[in-house]
Order: structure tokens, then C-alpha cells, then sequence
């Protein structure tokens, strides 16, 4: 089932939650919100449960309009951040709630929700703990229990809230990359809120990146991971250098760096950022390129599989982030205190209306 | 499942305590002091009744007006616990459930009973419903009698028990939050089924705990009903009432031998109360572990 | 995010609920209550005046609070005893200790009545040890004091016990480390602490002793000047029909309770100061 969400405004008390949002999702797709708190993900994802009514604008399932439908009737699977398992029944009673409740006339039969739970609970891999209480199992387990509780009333939609925000750094791996394997299997519409970004980029189909209420850009993950559209989205995925200097008429002046700008040909002496990933640097020995900047190693760390160079520009008191991989850096052999050249492969400029 | 470790202090645990001999000198204090004031008030309540012998003990229990008494008694709690029971489970999960402007007042106001003084309670009735009340004379032409009679007596014993179900259940149900209940309705549960299925469960040792002290005090109170039952032998008498008529009437074995009822029932409802409060306790740290 | 109000809550049932809550809540209590303010606007406020400061009426003001307030302050002292002991040491028959200091909550309060007059009467189990001392317990106002002890026993027990439950004992254990010793701990670490929930249980027990009225009459003897409680004066005044004079003390009592529950409700606020 696709989703349409056309101008969702929501204030809560004097605060905006939601500004006008508009956004489709085809039917079949993983699409991950991604935002910091208060970016209005988690409030866009209750308004398309019904858990909340917008102030304004529209749900559609499948072009039909939900936005008056109440919560029992959307037929959504909402996988809650902390679970909401029910505490006083077993992890079997909890998967087989959604199927009891259904009126007696499209109720399943006994032998019928035996048979589904014990479905999902293959499914998910518990067969074993039917009987225990949320409260005997461990948070992986129970995030695995909301799921498949979720799923049993075969939802049109399903949203998850923050699914692993509760889970230690292991566990989060594997039941991302899982619950990634379960959706290629069930295709069902689905869409969870995070604000981790690599967990967005890992999982999704697509990304939403949110932020004051707004829809910043939305892509597949390496559309806004290669091409961000704003500086927020620039700021918020992955580690970033910033370069302060003017924009004139599509030529960018950086800290003594001199750089084309077509993007903002129309710009006349404007101030502005320059943002560069910072393994988008290339450390080098001679100043060969006069896109380059001289300055010194301050700092080395081994982090995994990168090294992480802190670099103390010209001025003074600046510093930048460079990630080298290790045979880089093994070619390298750099030394603190060591001057060098470092040359952005890859830079964008925004004219400067935005502050970090 | 480890619940109520809460309760259990790591006493001992660590060098940091007092000397032994003043934890003795301190559980020897406590102990005497609450020997004095529970424990010999209460045994003194079965040793008198007693005092003449089980013939007499059961003789004075088997007395018409103490039966009426107990009648009464029973009558009126059967009206005020489940009076005060739905008004208790409404009024908490308006509270506990929703947010909205007014809600800490209001929860003053649902306390207020608790500190009013119980001959107050009896009176504000007898303004409203007494021959020189606002209601009174209507009443006197419609032939109606509530004070002096037993719907005096049943509505100062709800004016007095009337908070007791709902402040135990507004904080439990607010400690629960609502998401169990949403996850309920993205099920597609109705709203009766959600409060049924997910809610009451959540809340049942509350309503125990609840129930049982508000039951004690509907059949223990004295001084509101005092006010206005009009102390009528064998008609407007409760339990409490009838023990003061024997009492005054210096028939102590069997004013002690009545009491001695009452003192059961304290003790019933202190063994309920200390499960369901153990239990409760069970529920709170499962929801804590969960979250 | 403050998600909040009644319309943005998908749960059901709010406005029947609320609605229900208020309607009852007025029926039962709000109504009769305000019926007492009503009857005293009746009177002329000379006529209020004389009836709330009649010598009788002063008298008993004075019998009441002052024994409340001696209640209280024993229950203040034993009452953090008691939670200390039950808190900290282990000892056999606690659980059952622990339970049984409820028991004044559940025991009616005529019952606690006759028991402590017969308990320290002439005859009884202590006033016989008692009177040959010259100590008169039973019919006086050391009796009435004695009475409010035992109902006003649990609240500082219960204040203080879940304060102390919750105290965290790396408190202590870095004051020990700074040098200070048991006592220092007790009085600069643990009391300042436990002090909003002791004096919170105090107003408790005080407004409960004020109000109170079952436990007291039988070993009070009511004389009146001496040993007559004001709620004992309004029952007095009902009985010989004087509505006005009854109503008229009937308020006094109320603001205090109200003056009370506002106190409490304060002490309430300020023990959550450095609630986290």
C-alpha cells in the first residue's frame, strides 16, 4: 500500500512539530525518517498510525483518504520505541492480541492463531520462549516480539519508532541487517524513525532527512549522502570540515583556497561555507595544486580501519578532521608537527544563511 | 522475575553502620514503642472480648441489634465500594490517561474528604438533608428520610471513602503510561477491549489495594455516621455505632466482643493490603525492568 | 514533545470520564461542602465571632491542637525511628512490624477508643501502673494525646520508609570517605534529607489528630474547658439543635484543614526540589 502525506502541520502548545510536510511512499518501500529529536519524525509517524490528528493537511492509503479513519481501522503494524509489550501476557498471548480482538464475525479460530503465531514465532526466531513474560526477555528479544506482534494482523503498513534506539551497539547490528532481510522477504510498506544515521543509510530504501518540522532532502541513501541538498543534511550525515570565505559570481574564496562554484553563479560577494567530508582531503607532501592548503599535524588516531588526522590550519587556531585509510597512511608516514598540504577533493558551498 | 528488591536494603552490606549495640539500642526503642501503641491496643481488644468466656462472647454477637448492626454495616459498604470503585477507575484514567489543564487541582479536590474531620462530614449531610436543611422541608412533604436514616448513613460513609480507590489507581495508571493502550488500538482493539484486555490487568492489585481500604473504612467509620444516624437500636446502627451504645451502657464484654470484629476485619484487610501492595510492587519493577 | 490534550490523544473516553469524574466529584463532595459556606453566610459575622470565640470553643481549640501538636511531634521522633529500624536493620518479625504499622489506618477508630480507655483506665493494663504514680492518662487531655499518638502513627513511618528505601548508599559511603563519622552522616547527610518527608508525615499526623474524633471520646471524658475536642463541641451543638453555632465552628475547622492540606501540598512540592 502506498502512502501520501500531503501538507501534515502539527503544533503541540506553542511548538512546531510539523511545518507543512508532504511525502509519498511507494507501495513496498523501506523508508527511514531521519532527524535529530524534535525534527518532527516521530510526531509525522504517529499522525500516519492515527496515534495523532494533524492540525492540518491529509493522510492517503493507497489515494484514499485516512486522515479521519481512527487508529483500529488503518490496519497499520506500529512497532513502539519502547515495545509497549503487554506485561502481563506470555510472548505467545502477545503476538495472538491483534488476532482476539478482531470481531467474532472475521475472528480466526482457535487452531488458525495457533497456527500464525507459531508462524511468526519461527519467524523471529523464539520459538521457544512462547511462554515467558516481556519482562524474562532480553531487549533484542522483545524488540523481535513487538514485530512480529506487529505483523500478525498482516498490517497494509508498517512503522517503527526508533526500533533499535534502545538496544546495545551488537544487538542494533544484527537486527537491522535482519529486519533489512525480513522486509525484502514480506515487502510490506514500511517506515521507522532514527536519528542514526548510519542505521538509516544501512537499512532504508530510502531517506528522509528532517529537521524543524520540515523535510530537508529525500533520496535514496546515496543521493543524500553524495549529492546533500543543504547544509543541515551536509552537517548531519557523516563528519564535516568547515571552510569559511565568500562566493562571488560562481568562484568560491576559502581560506586561501580558490575554488569554481557553479551552483551559485548568481551569488555577488556573498559570505560563505564551505563543507568537505572529511575523507574527501588528501594529505600530500608538495604543495603541487593551488587547491590546497598548507598546515601542520597536530594529532594521529587509529580509529578501526581509518586514522583520523587533526590539522591546525595557517591561522592559527582552526582545525580540521581527515580520515586516511590505512594504506594511505602507511604511505604517508606522517608526523606530528609535520607541515603538509591538505587538498578537499570534494567540496560544497552554501551561500551563508545557515549557522551550525 | 526478581520484584520488591526494592524494599530490600543491603543491610549489613559495606562497613557503613552503626555499632551493634546501637542497632540493638535503636530495634529495642522501636520496638517498644510500637509495642505500646499497636500491639497492646490490639491484643486488648480480643482479651476483653473474651473476658467472659466464648458463651458470652458468642451470645453477645448473636444479640438482634448486633445483627441488624452487622446488616447495616454490610449494606453500606456493599453501596460505597463499588459507588467509589467506578468513580475510581473513571476518574483515573480521565486523570492518568490524558493531559489537560486543571489536572493537579482537581486531583486536590478528589483528596479533599481525606482532610476534612469526620463529625464535619456528617454535617454538611445534615445542612443539606435535615429537617432545617436546604432539602429538609421538601423532603418532610415528600415523606423522604435521609438523615437519621440509612441514606445518611450511606452518604457520609461515601463522602468519607470517596477518594480512596481513585488515588491509589492515578498514580499507578500515570506510571504505566498509555503506549500498551496505543499498541492496543494500532492492533485494531476496541475501546473497551483495550481496557479490558491491556488496561485492567495493569491496574488489578491497585484495585485490590484500593477496594480493601476503602472497604475498611466504610464499615469502620464512626465519626460521620455518628452525626447522622441518630443512633436508633436495631435500625440506624452500624457496627461502630453499636459498639459506643454497649460501651456507654458499661456492657464492656460485649462492646469489646463487636469490636473484636471490627479488630478482624483490620486485620484481614491489613493481610490483603500487604499482598496486593507486594504484588503491585511485583508489577511496577517487571515495568521498570521493561523500560 | 510534550504530546498533550484531550483531542490529541487517540484513547477513548475522555470527555464521558472527565465529564463523570466532575459530576460526581461535585455531587459527593463539592456541593455538601460548600452548603457548611452557605449556612454560615447566614450569620451575621458578630454572631460568627461570638459563636468561634466562645471561652468553651477557645478552650477546646486549645485541647485540640495543642495535644495534636504533641502527637505530632511524638509521632515526628518515634515515626523516623520506626522507619530507620525497619529500613536498616534486619531482625526477626519485621515483615510482620512492617505491616502491623498500618493497622491504625484499618482499625476503626472506635474501637481504638474504647481499647485505650480501658487500657489506661483505673482498672486497665497500664493505668493501673500508672495512676498509683499520680500520672492520670484516661479522661484528660494526656489521654487525648495518647489517643492522636496511635492514629497518627503511620504517616511519618510512611513518609520517611520509601525516602530512605530510595536513598542511595554511596551517600554515605562518601561522607565516611570525607571523615565524617556515623552521627556527623546522620545529622548533616541523611536528616537534612529525609527532613521535607519528616515534616510532611508531622502536618499529616497533626491534621489527622485535629479532625479526629472516634478514638478520642472514649478516654477524653469530655469535661468541657478541660477536656472537650472542638469536633466533640460541633456534635454538642447538634444535639441542642444549634444548626448556626455548629456550622459556625464546623467552618473554623474547615479552613484549617484547608490551610493544612495547602501546607502539605507545599511540603509535598518542596521535598521533589532535588528530585532529578
Amino acid at each position: 500500500m502506498s502512502i501520501d502525506i500531503e501538507g501534515i502541520s502539527k503544533t503541540f502548545g506553542g511548538f512546531t512539530a510539523l511545518d507543512n510536510v508532504s511525502l509519498k511512499v511507494p507501495s513496498g518501500e523501506l523508508v527511514a525518517l531521519l532527524g535529530p529529536s524534535g525534527s518532527g519524525k516521530t510526531s509525522l509517524l504517529r499522525i500516519i498510525a492515527g496515534l495523532e490528528a494533524p492540525d492540518s493537511g491529509r493522510i492517503l492509503f493507497d489515494g484514499e483518504e485516512a486522515t479521519k479513519r481512527q487508529v483500529q481501522e488503518r490496519q497499520v503494524g506500529f512497532v513502539f520505541q519502547h515495545y509497549a509489550l503487554f506485561r502481563h501476557m506470555t510472548v505467545f498471548d502477545n503476538i495472538a492480541f491483534g488476532l482476539t480482538v478482531k470481531p467474532k464475525k472475521i475472528r480466526p479460530g482457535k487452531q488458525e492463531i495457533r497456527d500464525k503465531v507459531n508462524k511468526l514465532l519461527h519467524l523471529i526466531q523464539l520459538e521457544n520462549l512462547a511462554d515467558r513474560y516481556p519482562a524474562q526477555l532480553s531487549g533484542g528479544q522483545r524488540q523481535r516480539v513487538a514485530l512480529a506482534r506487529a505483523l500478525a494482523v498482516e498490517p497494509q503498513v508498517l512503522l517503527l519508532d526508533e526500533p533499535f534506539g534502545a538496544l546495545d551497539a551488537k544487538v542494533r547490528l544484527e537486527l537491522r541487517r535482519w529486519l533489512r532481510r525480513l522486509h525484502d522477504e514480506i515487502h510490506v510498506t514500511s517506515v521507522f524513525v532514527t536519528h542514526d544515521q548510519e542505521e538509516a543509510l544501512e537499512v532504508a530504501d530510502r531517506i528522509v532527512v528532517m529537521n524543524n518540522g520540515r523535510i530537508e532532502q529525500q533520496g535514496t541513501p546515496s543521493e543524500v549522502y553524495d549529492h546533500p541538498a543543504t547544509p543541515f543534511v551536509y552537517d548531519f550525515l557523516g563528519n564535516v570540515n568547515l571552510f569559511q570565505g565568500r562566493v562571488h559570481e560562481g568562484t568560491a574564496q576559502m581560506g586561501g583556497l580558490n575554488l569554481s562554484s557553479p551552483e551559485n553563479a548568481s551569488a555577488h560577494d556573498a559570505p560563505a561555507v564551505g563543507y568537505v567530508r572529511s575523507h574527501d582531503i588528501a594529505i600530500e607532501r608538495q604543495a603541487g595544486d593551488p587547491g590546497a592548503i598548507k598546515a601542520e599535524v597536530r594529532y594521529l588516531l587509529s580509529v578501526g580501519p581509518l586514522v583520523r588526522v587533526d590539522l591546525l590550519l595557517p591561522d592559527g587556531n582552526r582545525t580540521i578532521e581527515v580520515d586516511l585509510t590505512r594504506e594511505e597512511a602507511e604511505r604517508l608516514q606522517l608526523t606530528i608537527g609535520e607541515q603538509v598540504f591538505a587538498r578537499p577533493r570534494k567540496m560544497r558551498v552554501f551561500v551563508d544563511d545557515y549557522q551550525i | 522475575m526478581q520484584a520488591g528488591k526494592l524494599t530490600q536494603r543491603s543491610e549489613g552490606k559495606g562497613a557503613i553502620t552503626e555499632p551493634a549495640w546501637v542497632r540493638y539500642l535503636l530495634i529495642t526503642a522501636a520496638l517498644a514503642f510500637l509495642a505500646l501503641f499497636l500491639l497492646m491496643p490490639l491484643a486488648a481488644v480480643f482479651v476483653q472480648a473474651l473476658d467472659k468466656g466464648w458463651e458470652a462472647y458468642l451470645e453477645a454477637l448473636k444479640e438482634p441489634d448486633t445483627i441488624s448492626a452487622i446488616r447495616l454495616t454490610l449494606i453500606t459498604a456493599a453501596v460505597c465500594v463499588p459507588l467509589n470503585l467506578f468513580f475510581g477507575i473513571v476518574a483515573s484514567w480521565a486523570i492518568a490517561k490524558f493531559s489537560f489543564r486543571g489536572k493537579s487541582f482537581l486531583i486536590t479536590l478528589i483528596d479533599l474528604p481525606f482532610s476534612v474531620s469526620p463529625v464535619v462530614s456528617g454535617l454538611i449531610y445534615v445542612l443539606i438533608f435535615g429537617l432545617q436543611g436546604w432539602l429538609g422541608p421538601w423532603l418532610q412533604a415528600h415523606d423522604i428520610k435521609i438523615i437519621f436514616a440509612v441514606p445518611g448513613i450511606v452518604l457520609a460513609t461515601v463522602f468519607v471513602t470517596f477518594p480512596f480507590i481513585a488515588r491509589e489507581l492515578i498514580p499507578l495508571m500515570e506510571s504505566q503510561g498509555r503506549e500498551e493502550e496505543e499498541a492496543a488500538l494500532t492492533l485494531g482493539a476496541s475501546g473497551l477491549q483495550t481496557f479490558f484486555r491491556v488496561t485492567f490487568p495493569n491496574i488489578k492489585w491497585g484495585i485490590l489495594y484500593g477496594v480493601i481500604l476503602c472497604n475498611a473504612r466504610a464499615m469502620g467509620e464512626f465519626g460521620a455516621v455518628s452525626v447522622v444516624s441518630g443512633h436508633v437500636r436495631g435500625s440506624t446502627n452500624t457496627i461502630p455505632l453499636q459498639v459506643e451504645i454497649l460501651y456507654n451502657e458499661y456492657n464492656y464484654a460485649a462492646a469489646f466482643a463487636v469490636a473484636s470484629l471490627l479488630a478482624l476485619l483490620a486485620l484481614v484487610t491489613l493481610a490483603i493490603k500487604t499482598v496486593s501492595e507486594w504484588k503491585l510492587q511485583q508489577s511496577i519493577s517487571v515495568a521498570g525492568k521493561e523500560r | 514533545m510534550a504530546r498533550s490534550g484531550g483531542k490529541n490523544n487517540v484513547l477513548p473516553g475522555f470527555t464521558p470520564a472527565l465529564g463523570y469524574t466532575i459530576f460526581y466529584l461535585s455531587l459527593i463532595v463539592l456541593i455538601p461542602l460548600s452548603a457548611l459556606f452557605f449556612k454560615t453566610a447566614t450569620l451575621s459575622w458578630d454572631g460568627f465571632v461570638a459563636a468561634v470565640t466562645a471561652p468553651r470553643v477557645l478552650a477546646s481549640y486549645r485541647v485540640t491542637f495543642g495535644a495534636s501538636l504533641a502527637a505530632a511531634v511524638i509521632n515526628a521522633f518515634f515515626g523516623v525511628l520506626v522507619a530507620w529500624v525497619l529500613v536498616r536493620y534486619r531482625f526477626t518479625g519485621k515483615k510482620l512490624i512492617d505491616a502491623l504499622v498500618d493497622l491504625p489506618f484499618a482499625l476503626p477508630t472506635a474501637v481504638a477508643g474504647i481499647t485505650l480507655a480501658s487500657i489506661y483506665s483505673q482498672n486497665g493494663w497500664l493505668g493501673r501502673y500508672l495512676e498509683p504514680h499520680g500520672i492520670k492518662v484516661a479522661f484528660t487531655p494526656l489521654g487525648i494525646a495518647v489517643a492522636m499518638v496511635f492514629i497518627g502513627l503511620p504517616f511519618v513511618v510512611r513518609t520517611v520508609q520509601p525516602v530512605l528505601e530510595e536513598l542511595d548508599q554511596e551517600i554515605e559511603e562518601a561522607a565516611s570517605c570525607l571523615g565524617a563519622n556515623r552521627w556527623q552522616t546522620f545529622r548533616r547527610v541523611l536528616l537534612p534529607t529525609m527532613l521535607p518527608a519528616i515534616l510532611t508525615g508531622f502536618a499529616l499526623a497533626f491534621a489527622r489528630a485535629v479532625g479526629e474524633y472516634g478514638s478520642i471520646i472514649f478516654i477524653a471524658g469530655n469535661m468541657p474547658m478541660v477536656s472537650e475536642i472542638t469536633p466533640l463541641l460541633i456534635i454538642t451543638k447538634l444535639e441542642q439543635y444549634d444548626y448556626a453555632g455548629a456550622t459556625a465552628i464546623a467552618t473554623v475547622m474547615l479552613v484549617v484543614s484547608f490551610l493544612m492540606l495547602l501546607c502539605i501540598n507545599l511540603l509535598q512540592k518542596w521535598s521533589r526540589r532535588f528530585a532529578e
